[in-house]
């Protein structure tokens, strides 16, 4: 039996660029094959050509041994092949059915489509309300949107781009069991992630990427984690920085009976958070998207106002009611999780980008008018520090790749000093190499006394740099526990709203 | 050959500046069309509409005329509409600025003072600003469209002046006519070139441009414009205030137009009139976008379009034709930069047929 799919000689060039440079790829039918490779090592570009966004500019694809030109999504679809993207392409203001329905090919009523959703999110652990509009979703639910809208396809093919960044591990699980039983019907998946555990646990071959060409195509199971991230970056990642026992200091960041109406009908609301962040420390907090950690960011920096002043405390300041620049004003600093429209501009310079929070703490401004030169400097000085890979400062922030604008905003607020440094998801979507990076920069922040509160829905990550956690579920925060005497798959049950001893018996269960 | 268009990997600086050129260039070509069409001369009717206005002193001085509320009001609306404040109803505004300070030089007919013509020009400004107060606040408190109600409340404005005109304001030696007293020397704009009807508005019109461009190229005030333009929860982020954007916006914009209506009245006209303005208002919008957004594009783009209106006068005159001519070529000129500025985006590829397929097949 020919394979389901093969690549032969694909070649596609951009301006400046070779993104993909002669790769071959081999697929079979109900096969898990991993796509591995760095930010900008053209796995997107592959993919897209394999779903006929993108056309090769040279190479074959044969599609169960019939030499096939795959020119548009559509013709991919037909053939059996279906994609769940990074990036979601919903329709803010519609629901999630009507989102569905648009996807589809042909008409079907809309009470068959929604017994279908229901049952497709019920048999693989989707939970998804269809009625639902898009814009009161997080960027996990989203997503379900998208892995449902491919299941209804019945593919023989899946592809899927980075899926379980905003999963728990018990959703990560049920999704592998769901994706397996998919395999073992014999659905092909291929699955790019970062995550190499992930990769470790799934799938059977990796094809690894780099700058464009595949290095290698491998059995996973004669390879380890190490030995995968060291083909993957064409070096052995330098080892992690012994945590150190930091100096934990005075509370820095003190949040009491913070209660917090949603901005609108389908938001959620903030119920008695306490949580207090010391002076070098770093405070973890997980969480399924979607259970208030935009929320928890925006009423932390001040894009949202509290009435109760006190409910939020800089330095012994109750600052609730203090606006973004008032804070920042105080030593806090924030990184929302969405990097593109709400940490930077796109169609704005790096200069200008970097203008956009350093001008009051690091005194860009004088009467009004902006200093450019010095604003140019400060961005060089992120550039080069955070080894942010762009051409040149002037260029839109928009062009930067993911990994890259996230070491750019980041090093944007780690370099004026903060006191205080929320941080939402810092690591989403970013190769190993920027990640590492940026867990670097946040201990060595703490270890010069910063006090530190990640926001994330990476546990590994949680894990490894943050002194306590706790999870949020539904707009209530639980009590923080130290990193060292808890293990992911407590932390897990306490993100899905479980209450009372998760290191003992579970006591009841609930669903986020 | 098969004409598609292909997304730009990046959007073209240099299309930014070129499409409003080819855009001119298609409204010529169309233009010469139309007057084939309608059994005119093109090269005569062209001339006539495009070179004539301009062969004398007079009619340079004229093109500054028109040229000052325009580019007044499209120097404002481009700061507005880079917040993506859509501020619809400058010809409004323009008319409250013009009874307002209006108003004023009726009320001190008799006084003889260098105070008088600032007092109007005050007041012009404030009367465009409360006019656009009401959209600013309406968007602000109750999230209304501002593209409905400051357009809306163009037409009120109108009637306003027209109420005024046949009423109150009647100049009481005027035969009944309605129009109202002619103002007095200390109510009316010096002239600036002897021999001509270039008035001080015009000096003002250049500064204001420069000072636009200093407040959105060197200012925060202006970075924030364009931040919360581009990306309101960036803006946010950065602790922007979308509300206090929408209020400048639409206060700058009612300012300038309110004080272009004053210029108008208090310059060229002399008096109040029930029409006081051929849509300057409106016309700023297009000039706004033809000059790009830019108070530098806007200062030609003010030209250009303050020649259309001379030419439709000029053709009228020297060639007979529907004043109409102006408005056709208004709209066409807006009509063909919008289509042009697809180029920012796309290009245009041209693909010939392929004479050998690879063999491939769609399945």
């Amino acid at each position: 039996m020919p394979p389901l799919l093969e690549l032969k000689g694909m070649t596609k060039t951009f301006p400046g660029v070779k993104a993909n440079d002669n790769v071959n790829l081999t697929l079979n039918a109900g096969e898990v094959h991993a796509l591995l490779g760095e930010n900008g090592a053209g796995k997107s570009t592959l993919v897209k050509m394999i779903y006929g966004i993108l056309r090769p500019d040279s190479g074959q694809m044969y599609w169960m041994g019939e030499p096939s030109d795959i020119s548009s999504p559509a013709i991919a679809r037909s053939l059996g092949i279906a994609m769940v993207f990074q990036h979601f392409s919903l329709f803010d203001s519609m629901s999630v059915l009507e989102n569905i329905a648009l996807g589809l090919e042909k008409g079907i009523d809309k009470a068959t489509l929604e017994q279908q959703i229901v049952d497709i999110s019920n048999r693989y652990g989707l939970p998804l309300d269809p009625d639902r509009h898009i814009y009161t979703l997080s960027v996990g639910e989203c997503q379900r949107i998208e892995i449902i809208r491919c299941l209804l396809q019945n593919p023989k093919l899946l592809v899927m781009d980075e899926p379980t960044s905003v999963l728990t591990p018990q959703e990560v699980s049920k999704l592998f069991e769901t994706l397996n039983r998919l395999s073992d019907e014999g659905v092909a998946i291929l699955y790019i992630s970062h995550k190499l555990d992930e990769i470790k646990a799934l799938c059977e071959k990796a094809t690894i990427l780099r700058a464009g060409k595949v290095v290698e195509s491998v059995d996973v199971a004669g390879e380890s984690p190490q030995s995968l991230a060291a083909k993957m970056m064409g070096q052995e990642l330098p080892p992690n920085p012994n945590d150190t026992q930091r100096k934990v200091g005075d509370i820095r960041l003190d949040i009491r009976n913070l209660n917090q109406p949603p901005e609108d009908q389908f938001g959620i609301r903030l119920k008695e958070i306490n949580l207090q962040v010391r002076s070098g420390e770093i405070v973890g907090i997980a969480g399924v998207a979607g259970n208030g950690q935009d929320e928890l960011l925006k009423v932390l920096n001040g894009e949202q106002l509290s009435t109760q002043a006190g409910a939020v405390s800089i330095d012994n300041q109750p600052c609730a009611n203090y606006g973004p620049n008032q804070r920042r004003a105080l030593g806090m600093a924030s990184i929302p999780e969405q990097r593109l429209g709400h940490g930077a501009v796109s169609t704005m310079s790096l200069i200008d980008n970097t203008l956009l929070t350093a001008f009051q703490r690091l005194d860009l401004l004088s009467f009004g008018f902006i200093g450019y030169p010095r604003s140019r400097k400060y961005c060089s000085a992120v550039v080069e520090d955070f080894n942010v890979k762009s051409n040149g400062i002037s260029v839109e922030a928009g062009s930067l790749s993911g990994g890259n604008l996230q070491k750019f905003i980041v090093g944007r607020e780690i370099k004026q000093n903060p006191t205080i440094l929320i941080v939402s998801q810092p690591t989403w979507g970013v190769d190993a190499g920027a990640a590492r990076t940026i867990h670097n920069a946040l201990r060595e922040l703490a270890d010069n006394g910063t006090a530190i509160l990640v926001i994330s829905q990476d546990l590994d990550e949680l894990m490894a740099i943050s002194d306590r956690i706790a999870a949020i579920c539904a707009g209530s925060l639980s009590p923080t526990t130290p990193t060292s005497e808890i293990t992911i798959e407590q932390i897990g049950l306490m993100m899905a709203g479980v209450t009372g001893d998760v290191t003992g018996n579970v006591m009841g269960g609930g669903q986020c | 050959m098969l004409l598609s268009l292909v997304k730009r990997p990046e959007q073209s600086k240099a299309m930014v500046y070129v499409s409003p050129i080819i855009a001119l260039g298609l409204t010529l070509i169309s233009g010469i069309l139309l007057f084939q069409i309608m059994g005119v001369h093109p090269a005569q009717a062209l001339y006539a509409f495009f070179v004539d206005p301009i062969t004398t002193k007079y009619g340079w001085a004229e093109l500054g005329v028109k040229a000052t509320p325009l580019i007044l009001i499209g120097v404002a609306l481009s700061v507005g509409f880079r917040a993506g404040v859509w501020n619809i109803g400058a010809e409004g505004q323009l008319t409250l600025g013009a009874i307002c300070g209006g108003g004023i030089a009726l009320w001190l007919y008799q006084v003889d003072s260098v105070f008088v013509l600032p007092l109007m020009i005050i007041c012009g400004v404030l009367g465009g600003m409360a006019w656009a107060a009401i959209p600013a606040f309406l968007k602000t408190r109750f999230n209304a469209n501002e593209i409905l109600t400051s357009l809306m409340l163009t037409y009120v404005a109108t009637l306003l002046l027209s109420l005024l005109i046949h009423g109150a304001w009647r100049d009481p030696d005027g035969f009944n006519f309605p129009v109202s007293r002619i103002f007095s020397d200390s109510a009316t704009l010096p002239i600036i070139w002897q021999g001509t009807r270039l008035h001080l508005g015009w000096i003002l019109t250049i500064a204001a441009a420069i000072a636009v461009w200093v407040l959105m190229s060197k200012t925060i005030i202006g970075f924030q414009i364009k931040v919360i333009g581009q990306a309101p929860k960036a803006g946010r982020h950065a602790g922007f205030s979308v509300n206090r954007t929408i209020w400048f916006s639409l206060m700058l914009g009612g300012g300038m137009a309110g004080m272009a209506g004053l210029f108008e009245v208090a310059g060229p006209i002399g008096q109040l009139l029930p029409s006081i303005s051929p849509g300057y208002g409106f016309t700023a919008i297009i000039v706004a976008f033809v000059g790009r957004l830019h108070p530098v594009g806007v200062f030609f783009a003010g030209l250009v379009m303050a020649l259309s209106y001379l030419g439709g006068e000029s053709a009228q005159i020297t060639m007979n034709l529907p004043l109409a001519v102006t408005g056709v070529f208004q709209g066409l000129l807006l009509f063909f930069l919008l289509a042009c500025d697809v180029l920012i985006t796309y290009r245009l590829q041209f693909k010939f047929p392929v004479t050998s397929t690879r063999g491939s097949k769609h399945v």
